[in-house]
């Protein structure tokens, strides 16, 4: 690897050639300003917040850069602190104030406010500039996020994450100079715009121009209704994630501690979406099997993923065929809570209220998808909580979370095994899968679960898996841009009739997966990815049962209730239909 | 021309051959709007998605780049368009007081259409005779060395031929 050396403030430092003045400060340990700048993008030099001045050296005049955009030079020297870089910076602060709402007690992001941290670091105790802030109303269209145009500071991160990461291209800037605003596509609302929901700009959103829909309230409201038995499931990234907004370590495993804290926030049941992660396996891994043996439709999709579901629907409807009728674990703990939860205790399901805790955004859509969302003849999700709420839950409430004695899920539908928890990472539902469908194929278990190849932070993943001889192609996609790759060449072998390269293929929208969602607590990048992930895999080493068809309530409801996998029973409460749908709404 | 969906919309056989021509060479999407524009008076909703689809470029960055140029407009305009110079020879002479004068009698505003569909006003910076300021074009024809009571009637004339 070619590399320079070069000084950041006289500390002498070798880098990759190529390498940003932001990345080679960070080497050397020097922290420069940023708004705009985010370690997932690519930088664009936007706010001008991380200028950097260089010296009189090799024939250069000193200059003023942007160390975000700027690729280091053999030799130089770069100064990144002194009293003039403060003062323009200072400046720079100033001017993205005055053009911001000074209305921080009431934003969804006070003291988690990227801007707001700024102000404070540069000192600024009153705005220089008169306040010159464009209203522009707020687009309430979708059940998932809100974009409030009015405090966006036009880093441009938002329109980036939809357009590079997840290629929706849902926003986009309009107009020009002082009028340039962020807005969802041709100037329409987010519902109408090709928008997955995926909540990826809010999460990558430094300030509070988009956020999560907040609907604490609701579950509020519901815990206080004595009528109401409140059943509540938490999917497997909230566990590795929710302890951050308590000042634990990223990565810590809460699990016991969030059912615990959801008891005493008032619910009465707590279930764990793992379960029907689970549940999830036995249905889509036999479908699997059954497409695999029968001469179906291959390669399967997986189906778990509600911002992939809405993106395929919007510009991939040729693959319905491919897509596992199953729905999401979320759906089916919903469907099976109304219905063999309310059997089994004799409660009366128009009382049960399902609240599912998700790291994602697109979930809250999810619930009213269509008809086959009320398969308990009730919403089967009545409320979507994200990570981020729940924490606002739990400080609402006063509970000392990192105190909290661990609790257990409630019976008979809260056991989990290590399959399912990895759902919430990148390859983990591929590698759940596997597990299951060797089992499913041949009656006999995999000796060694551990399917290496389906992990890690690749955009896209494939192996080959040898079921006794079978040999099943693989392949694992997240970030949606990283997934049209794969689809367009699913396609382009389709229609050119040529045999397909994979059979199985497992999306998840999110770049690393659930546990990245966009529902998560900020602050997300590849650094907190990676101790996240590792949480999910240690929570799976930490079961004593790893594999879905191990796990004796799943077999207890098969015996119970379901019959047996893809059942009439089954097929009524746990799959669903998918249909096309236009890109731009009503446009 | 029809303009509904981008399904409905329909581009004459011109404008088809030009996009097919153009529709993988970089840099064309500025001179495919240019034609779009020059067929309908402006670029219809339908017109973008249509030409999104046709050359596999996002409509969001199509919006990005309309509503970024002057040129490009995405309401119809009116079946008259009304250049006002406001450039610096224009506006000393009078420049503005024609401009308020046509907002009076036409009862709408710079950048907005009549309700009758008839007449549009756009404010322009220098049309190459300042020796005729204060100047506005109807369409074609150049209406030099005006001040406001000549205004009416010039109005009244473009009414009686619609």
């Amino acid at each position: 690897m070619e590399t320079v050396k070069i000084k950041i403030d006289g500390i002498p430092v070798e880098v990759a050639a190529g390498t940003t003045i932001l990345n080679a400060a960070k080497l050397a340990g020097v922290k420069i300003p940023t708004l705009c700048a985010h370690p997932d993008l690519e930088p664009w030099g936007a706010c001008g917040i991380c200028v950097v001045k260089t010296e009189n050296q090799m024939g250069v005049s000193p200059r003023l850069v942007r160390a975000c955009t700027t690729k280091v030079i053999e030799g130089f020297n770069y100064i990144t602190h002194d009293p003039e870089l403060q003062s323009i910076r200072k400046t720079v602060v100033n001017l993205i104030l005055s053009n911001h709402p000074q209305e921080c007690l009431t934003c969804g992001r006070n003291q988690q406010c990227e801007l707001q941290r700024l102000a404070e670091e540069f000192c600024i105790r009153e705005v220089a500039f008169p306040s010159n802030v464009r209203r522009v109303p707020k687009d309430n269209s979708t059940p998932s996020i809100v974009l409030d145009a009015t405090k966006c500071v036009q880093c441009g991160r938002c329109a980036q994450v939809c357009q590079q990461l997840q290629g929706v291209w849902a926003l986009e800037f309009i107009h020009r100079g002082e009028n340039t605003r962020i807005a969802p596509v041709a100037d329409s609302t987010l519902n109408e715009s090709p928008c997955i929901k995926c909540g990826q700009c809010a999460a990558h959103c430094p300030v509070g121009a988009i956020y999560e829909n907040d609907e604490t309230d609701k579950f509020l409201a519901a815990v206080k209704d004595p009528e109401l038995h409140v059943a509540v499931q938490m999917a497997p990234a909230v566990r590795v994630a929710l302890g951050e907004a308590f000042g634990m370590l990223p990565g810590e495993i809460v699990t016991g501690k969030i059912y615990a804290a959801l008891r005493r926030l008032g619910a009465d049941a707590i279930f764990d979406t793992n379960f029907s992660a689970d549940l999830t396996i036995m249905e889509e891994g036999s479908e699997f099997v059954k497409r695999l043996t029968t001469g179906g439709v291959l390669p399967q999709l997986t189906s778990c993923c509600p911002a992939w579901t809405n993106y395929m629907e919007e510009y991939y409807p040729d693959m319905i065929p491919n897509f596992s009728t199953a729905k999401s674990p979320m759906m089916m703990q919903g469907a099976i809570t109304k219905t063999y939860y309310a059997e089994q205790k004799g409660i009366d399901p128009a009382k049960i209220f399902s609240v599912a805790i998700m790291p994602c955004t697109a979930k809250k859509h999810e619930i009213e998808r269509d008809d086959n969302m009320h398969a308990s003849g009730y919403p089967d999700v009545d409320l979507v909580l994200t990570t981020r709420e729940l924490a606002r839950l739990i400080k609402m409430a006063g509970i000392d979370f990192a105190n909290l004695a661990d609790e257990k899920a409630d019976s008979p539908i809260g056991a989990y095994t290590g399959a399912a928890t990895i759902f919430g990472v990148t390859g983990g539902v591929m590698e759940a899968a596997v597990r299951s469908a060797y089992f499913l194929v041949t009656g006999e278990e995999l000796k060694d679960v551990n399917i290496v190849a389906t992990r890690g932070m690749d955009g896209v993943k494939s192996g080959v898996v040898d079921i006794k001889g079978t040999k099943v192609r693989v392949a694992i996609a997240h970030g949606l841009a990283n997934v049209k790759a794969v689809l367009d060449e699913v396609r382009a072998l389709r229609e050119a009739g040529q045999p397909q390269k994979y059979d199985f293929i497992e999306v998840m929208a999110c770049r690393g997966g659930c546990i990245a969602g966009g529902g998560q607590p900020y602050g997300t990048d590849d650094d907190l990815r990676a101790k996240r992930t590792a949480g999910l895999y240690k929570d799976d080493e930490k079961c004593t049962l790893r594999c879905s068809h191990h796990n004796p309530e799943i077999k207890e409801i098969y015996e119970k209730y379901l019959g047996a996998p893809l059942s009439e029973k089954s097929h009524h409460l746990l799959h669903t239909t998918y249909e096309k749908v236009k890109t731009y709404k009503a446009l | 021309m029809s303009v509904g969906t981008a399904e409905e919309i329909k581009f004459s056989d011109e404008l088809m051959a030009f996009i097919e021509e153009w529709k993988n060479k970089p840099g064309n999407l500025i001179m495919i709007l240019h034609r779009v524009q020059g067929e309908f008076g402006y670029i219809p909703r339908a017109a973008a998605m249509k030409v999104s689809e046709m050359i596999g470029i996002p409509l969001a960055k199509i919006y990005g780049v309309i509503t970024f140029y002057h040129f490009f407009k995405t309401k119809k305009p009116g079946k008259y368009i009304i250049q006002v110079c406001l450039g610096t020879a224009c506006y000393l002479r009078g420049g503005q007081d024609i401009m308020n004068e046509l907002e009076t009698i036409l009862g709408t505003s710079v950048g907005h259409v009549t309700d009758d569909g008839l007449f549009s006003i756009e404010a322009v910076r220098c049309i190459g005779c300042c020796g005729l300021a204060p100047v506005m074009m109807i369409g074609n024809e150049v209406f030099g060395k005006l001040t406001p009571e000549k205004v009416p009637e010039i109005i009244a004339d473009f009414r009686n031929r619609a």
